[in-house]
């Protein structure tokens, strides 16, 4: 019933959409993300972002999101930030050219929710589907973003942990975690100690950890090109009350010593994936990549290697809509569609999985 | 403290010639008492935190002198040891000469299909070796296999460099982890080469006297890695 406002037709059948898409001059395509605990629409116009609207759902201290209750949320919201997508981009339903969903990876519950949504939409609209790997949104992002031309990629948030570069139409991961993900290390030792979710629980450790001064060892875990984060965790899981009560350090030093040593990590991965396809460039997706303080540690190291570090914004970097819309739209260029009947997600989704047809 | 050190590498490092910024490390072309040798200096991070960065390099170069010498031991080919300065973390290594990476000898191509399979099975008999000793390399790329190639009836031969990472261990698990670390690594250099990685696990297998529960765990660490879902 709250569809009704985009019930909009176009008036002509599926093929004749998609050839006057190709030939259109400049494909608008609208991006449905909400594969965790962010919700966002973008639309995007060759490679203008001309809306991005997001909510994220937060959880009180000491908890995290759980599948069901996350689904609730982005249920609840999804309509009202469709809306405000295409009246921030000036929009009408009859201009989108395609649709661009989330399909993996991620929590299956909140990627059915917002699926099922795109899926309507689309049908609504008469337009094409596309199906998009969320890692292959953030690298895309982030290239058109930065202009990166092609970049090793530090991929990092509450979920992955991957260093990735491009050969021969894939995105191959060179390095990532055995474990855990760094941002999910990150989330649980915020859960350790109490520190609120509101915006973010990395965003906040970032902002003790500026306070923090005493480096307290932690275990360093690089094996190769990868890293494990899940001895880290335990370790400060048994030894932060025990610390912090006998006064032997504060809870900001905690977080100060967690960032220095976890980015440590994540800095040496990249630098090594680096020297090994002699790279000259890095770009950091995620997340977790929005921290000024792992920013400020790979500037360092590129600059050591005279290489080039590219980064964006907390805008571009946690998940949102426009970077499912930007992947779409180099799927759409290249001539992918996702028909109805393959429209479904997948919990799990292998950035490597995915053939890049719009890169040579 | 930390110009201490830049000055005595850098009166260790006179006259030499730098050959290439690694990773963790840069090396350098030199002579040590007439012999051709590699200087791998383990310089400052400037990125990590100086109390990190002091550990992390000292440990490094102890591991790798430490590895270097068990491998050597046990009949493994290694760069010889000539000399190490703890101070600044400097080790003056034998020049394993005219050889290349065995990165850079798949990719050039100039090899058929035999050598190939060749090579990679020499690969596993030399892994199995290692993981015999318990030695774990925690590095193992193609990058870190050096090729000397042989010519007419003179066998070719492998060399193993890079332990910085590498460490002691009996674990099945440990071993399974250092050559999941090697398959990633190879098969994202190496694009479509899944035939003959299985044709280096078959070799490390029917070489290694313990290989059955290291494949089993190398079995459970993929699939972990395919399991994981991956949210955010
Ligand atoms: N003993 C040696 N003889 C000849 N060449 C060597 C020797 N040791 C190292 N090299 C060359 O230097 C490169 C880097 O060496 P090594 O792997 O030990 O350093 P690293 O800093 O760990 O490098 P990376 O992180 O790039 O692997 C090797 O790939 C090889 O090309
Ligand atoms: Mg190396």
């Amino acid at each position: 019933m709250s569809l009704r406002f985009m019930g909009h037709r176009k008036d002509t059948v599926c093929i004749n959409v998609y050839l006057l898409a190709f030939s259109a001059a400049m494909p608008v395509v609208i991006g449905f993300e909400g594969s965790a605990n962010k919700i966002g629409i973008g639309i995007i116009r060759d490679g203008e972002v001309l809306s991005n609207p997001r909510r994220t759902y937060i959880t009180p201290p000491g908890q995290g999101f759980m599948p069901s209750d996350t689904a609730r949320h982005h249920r609840a919201v999804i309509l009202t930030v469709l809306k405000e997508a295409l009246e921030q981009a000036g929009l009408k339903p009859a201009d989108i050219d395609c649709v661009a969903y989330t399909k993996g990876p991620g929590m299956g519950a909140p990627l059915v929710t917002v699926a099922l949504v795109a899926r309507t939409v689309a049908q609504l609209w008469g337009t094409p589907l596309l199906g998009v790997n969320h890692c292959i949104g953030h690298i895309e992002m982030g290239r058109l973003i930065t202009r990166a031309d092609n970049p090793t990629v530090l991929y990092v948030s509450g979920g992955n942990t991957q260093v990735i570069a491009y050969s021969q139409r894939r995105y191959r991961i060179f390095g990532e975690t055995i474990d855990i993900a760094v941002g999910n290390c990150l989330d649980r030792f915020a859960r350790v100690i109490k520190i609120s979710n509101d915006p973010s629980p990395g965003y906040n450790i970032e902002q003790m950890a500026k306070k923090g001064s005493q480096f307290v060892e932690l275990p360093y875990t690089v094996k190769g090109m990868d890293v494990s984060f899940s001895g880290i965790l335990s370790y400060i899981e048994d030894m932060s009350h025990k610390m912090l009560s006998s006064g032997q350090c504060t809870e900001e030093d905690l977080c100060f010593s967690l960032q220095e040593t976890v980015f440590s990590m994540l800095v040496e991965i990249t630098e090594r994936a680096m020297a090994h396809c002699g790279s000259q460039e890095v770009l950091i997706v995620g997340g977790v990549g929005c921290n000024l303080r792992l920013q400020e540690m790979m500037g360092v190291m590129c600059k050591e290697r005279g290489a080039k570090l590219f980064a964006t914004d907390e805008r571009f970097c946690i998940d949102n809509g426009a970077m499912i819309a930007q992947a779409g739209w180099e799927m759409f260029r290249s001539g992918q569609i996702t028909e109805l009947e393959d429209s479904w997600i997948t919990q799990r989704y292998r950035t490597d999985a995915v053939e890049v047809t719009w890169r040579d | 403290m930390e110009t201490k050190e830049n000055k005595l590498s850098s009166e260790f490092l006179c006259g030499v010639e730098l050959l290439k910024q690694g990773a963790e490390a840069r090396l350098y072309r030199c002579h040590f008492l007439g012999r051709p040798s590699i200087v791998k200096e383990r310089f400052h991070k400037r990125y990590r935190h100086p109390a990190l960065d002091d550990k992390l390099s000292h440990r490094r170069t102890l591991q790798e002198v430490r590895s270097i010498l068990r491998c050597r031991r046990a009949g493994i080919l290694v760069p010889v040891v000539y000399f190490v300065d703890y101070s600044s973390n400097c080790i003056f290594l034998e020049e394993i000469v005219d050889s290349c990476t065995v990165r850079e000898h798949i990719a050039s191509s100039l090899c058929s299909n035999r050598e190939l399979e060749q090579l990679v099975e020499q690969i596993g008999q030399i892994l199995a070796k290692m993981h015999d000793e318990d030695v774990i390399h925690g590095d193992l790329t193609t990058s870190n296999m050096l090729l000397r190639p042989g010519q007419d009836d003179v066998v070719s031969q492998l060399f193993v460099i890079d332990f910085g990472l590498s460490y002691i261990s009996s674990l099945p698990e440990d071993k399974g982890v250092d050559l999941y670390v090697l398959e990633k690594a190879f098969l994202s250099t190496h694009p479509t080469t899944e035939e003959l990685f299985e044709k280096l696990l078959k070799s490390y297998v029917a070489a290694s006297s313990k290989s059955l529960p290291v494949i089993r765990k190398l079995d459970e660490v993929r699939l972990r890695g395919r399991k994981r879902s991956m949210v955010g």
